[in-house]
């Protein structure tokens, strides 16, 4: 009987000793599983190319530098924008980063640089030597590169000249009065003027940026960025200017639950010519003919229009661009591969496939549409440059201004609240 | 619970001079002691996992609430007390992330469960087919959250979606509404998604505690002249009382913890509309990395779901609880 009972007892403290051990196996997961498959290494790639014809390309680079290095397997995980985001928040918090990710610079990598979690790259990006300064200035910090561009572009609004040319629009508007009288006449016509992804909060942010850039001018929010003070009148006005254009309820029905890239998303109604416009980066044509089939001749581009009395010309870009940072732990040949994606004729193949704009000189040549050659030349002489609010400045403070201004252009919030929402958060954030 | 292995007292060692039947009280101490020590070996496993899993993460999450923190880089250092506390009870989000699990909470109680209880009690009716209509009904259940959140958003879509085109086909243009883009119609059309993927779990329910209820007292009732309205209301449905119960229990700890579907369809939006308390922690964790205000979201919620749980548990489940292991002490 006593037996019975110390089998019982050992058995009990058999299970105490596995479970133990395996509490102890979930802390110790984080070591490094590559360290022990002698000369094999995986590399873990995330990144947010899930449209075409970034898909193609980028599988093309890692089969192609798997075929030239036999013992590198590159893990693709490839994730929607926001997704992205999220998981990548997660990643920092835990301190562990995959070896090559998307990164768009700003107060985000600024972030990930103080988590310790990625490296520093400036080495590389002068041995690669052709990146424009535009490109590369999104990925510096305090003087260092921790980031590889890829491409760099500008936002603008990307419009139906069809459509325009049955409102009695006969030339892109270069004023905001001239922008809102347009926007009037699309509405008299019986289209919509412009398509709104609301549920997504980042295409709405980009109509209160480009006033405040208009208004208040760019030293003006590099200025806030230090004093976190966005009450200036600069910024109110740019929001009183984005109150006058959502008045005129200028989106589509049910813009506020619409998304980016779905089927009867903004893009899709751009590119099924459902929509006269939509404010947004260089990779709209590709988005809009993946989610809507494209307009192709149609689809014309104009930069945001000057506003009357501002401080800032229109000649001033809003934009950022695709670039990848390598994890602190990543393996060389991470690196490798980033040098190996940016050899010109890998960066010639990309641009030449509409993926994005370049971000080395010599590569220009490659567009072949029309369209992006005016935004690579619009961005070529751009004045002034200002990287995407919600990349440059911290996640909250870029996550207050998506949330404030989809607020204004639902009519909860004035342009005084919102100003005041904003500096409260980035005073917070200190 | 008395199995003879675990009961018997197998150290019964008769000594001189102590009577067999009454051992000294060292002794009893003694096995008494290693009674405990197996107890304890045997929760230990279980305690350890629960510790590491549930109570350390809730302490954790306690403990950063008191921190300014971006979630980064070791352990918080910017003590702020309770400001964290103080700055969400004053958002307006917050106000109104409880004023929908409200409204949600009342719509279920009051229209989801009992349309699962008369569904129910339809389908315990003898009729051709019965296993079939369970079946179906129960099938949303079984799809993720997500899965459902996709499939109604492109059903409620505005100008394609099946529920426009349906309310167009028959003449209705002027109910046509775009649904989830709407603040005045989210909630109701949110509320629409969560009955149809939920009802059918509630049906379950409400059919397996009516099969539980004896035939002979419904008989009984019907030869005393009860019609079939009397019967329910004074036969089925007190007897009912403890799957009701538990089933608004589950209804309402659910709906305060209410996220995948919302995320999906809405993100809580348009303008935070549809936004629940899960959604605005989300948004504060991972969108803006304010760990600290987010973990005293995640601090709110957790006693909510308590201080209801328990005083439900007390007050309301008293007499469904009795006699079950949390009030074995009343009994042993």
């Amino acid at each position: 009987m006593s037996l019975r009972r110390r089998g019982v007892v050992v058995m009990g403290a058999a299970v105490t000793a596995a479970s133990l051990l395996l509490a102890g196996c979930g802390g110790g997961s984080e070591s490094d599983p590559e360290a022990a498959s002698g000369g094999k290494v995986t590399i873990d790639w995330w990144h947010i190319g899930t449209t075409e014809p970034n898909k193609t390309i980028y599988d093309g680079w890692v089969k192609a530098y798997q075929a030239q290095h036999p013992n590198v397997t590159i893990q693709v995980t490839s994730l929607e924008n926001d997704a992205f985001k999220s998981k990548m928040a997660t990643v920092t918090t835990a301190a562990s980063a995959p070896d090559i990710f998307s990164t768009w610079g700003g107060g985000v990598l600024k972030q990930q640089l103080d988590a310790g979690i990625i490296k520093d790259l400036s080495v590389d990006a002068d041995a690669i030597g052709t990146f424009t300064p535009a490109a590369l200035a999104a990925y510096q910090i305090d003087g260092k590169t921790y980031g590889i561009p890829v491409d760099v572009g500008m936002v603008g609004f990307w419009y139906n000249k069809k459509l325009f040319a049955e409102a009695g629009v006969t030339e892109p508007p270069a004023t905001w009065s001239a922008f809102l009288d347009t926007v009037k006449k699309l509405k008299a016509a019986g289209t919509t003027p412009i398509a709104l992804a609301g549920k997504e909060k980042w295409p709405g942010h980009y109509y209160w940026t480009y006033l405040a850039m208009r208004t208040a001018g760019l030293d003006a929010l590099k200025q806030a960025a230090t004093t976190h003070d966005f009450t200036g009148p600069g910024f109110v006005d740019a929001g009183r200017k984005l109150k006058e254009l959502a008045d005129l309820e200028p989106f589509q029905k049910g813009f506020a639950n619409a998304a980016y890239s779905t089927p009867d998303g903004q893009a899709a109604l751009v590119g099924g010519g459902k929509a006269g416009m939509e404010l947004m980066g260089q990779w709209a044509p590709a988005v809009e003919k993946d989610a809507g089939g494209g307009i192709g001749e149609d689809l014309g581009f104009f930069p945001f229009p000057a506003v009357e009395g501002g401080q800032g010309a229109a000649t001033e870009a809003l934009g950022g661009g695709n670039g990848f940072a390598v994890g602190a732990d990543a393996p060389a040949e991470a690196v490798d591969f980033l040098k190996f994606i940016s050899q010109m004729e890998n960066q010639k193949k990309f641009v030449e496939s509409g993926a994005g704009l370049p971000s080395q000189t010599g590569a220009e040549e490659a567009i072949k549409d029309a369209n992006l050659k005016t935004v690579a030349t619009t961005l070529a002489g751009a004045t002034g440059f200002q990287l995407y609010l919600d990349q440059a400045y911290p996640p909250a403070v870029g996550q207050e201004i998506n949330d404030s201004v989809a607020g204004l252009i639902a009519g909860s919030k004035t342009p005084e609240e919102v100003a005041a929402a904003i500096t409260e958060t980035a005073k917070a954030e200190g | 619970m008395t199995h003879p292995a675990l009961t018997e007292r197998p150290e019964k060692r008769p000594q001189a001079g102590v009577s067999p039947a009454r051992p000294r009280p060292a002794a009893v101490r003694r096995r008494r002691l290693r009674g405990l020590a197996t107890v304890a070996l045997f929760i230990a496993p279980a305690f350890v996992l629960y510790g590491l899993l549930v109570l350390a993460p809730i302490a954790i999450a306690a403990y950063t609430s008191l921190f300014r923190w971006n979630g980064l880089g070791g352990w918080p250092e910017d003590f702020i007390g309770f400001d964290n506390f103080t700055r969400l009870f004053d958002s307006d989000v917050f106000h109104g992330d409880l004023r929908n699990a409200l409204i949600i909470i009342v719509l279920s109680l009051l229209v989801q469960l009992p349309f699962a209880l008369g569904l129910a009690l339809l389908l315990n009716q003898r009729m051709r087919g019965r296993a079939v209509y369970r079946l179906l009904f129960f099938a949303p259940y079984v799809l993720s959250e997500v899965i459902t959140g996709v499939l109604f958003s492109l059903i409620l879509s505005p100008e394609t979606g099946l529920a426009n085109q349906l309310l167009r086909a028959v003449g209705l243009e002027e109910l046509e509404r775009a649904w989830l883009a709407d603040p005045s119609t989210v909630i109701p059309a949110l509320f629409a998604v969560m009955t149809w993927k939920y009802f059918g779990f509630y049906m379950i329910l409400f059919l397996a505690g009516r099969q539980g209820i004896p035939r002979e007292l419904g008989e009984a009732a019907a030869i005393d002249g009860a019609t079939a309205w009397e019967q329910f209301r004074h036969v089925t449905l007190p007897l009912l009382g403890p799957t009701v119960r538990i089933a608004a229990f589950l209804s309402i700890i659910g709906t305060v913890q209410l996220f995948d579907l919302v995320w999906v369809l809405t993100g809580g939006g348009p303008d935070h509309a549809s936004e629940t308390l899960a959604v605005t922690m989300f948004q504060f964790g991972f969108k803006r990395t304010q760990i600290g205000y987010a973990s005293a979201i995640s601090v709110v919620m957790f006693l909510l779901s308590m201080i209801f749980a328990l005083a439900y548990l007390r007050f309301v489940m008293r007499r469904d609880t009795q006699g079950a292991v949390t009030t074995m002490g009343d009994h042993r």
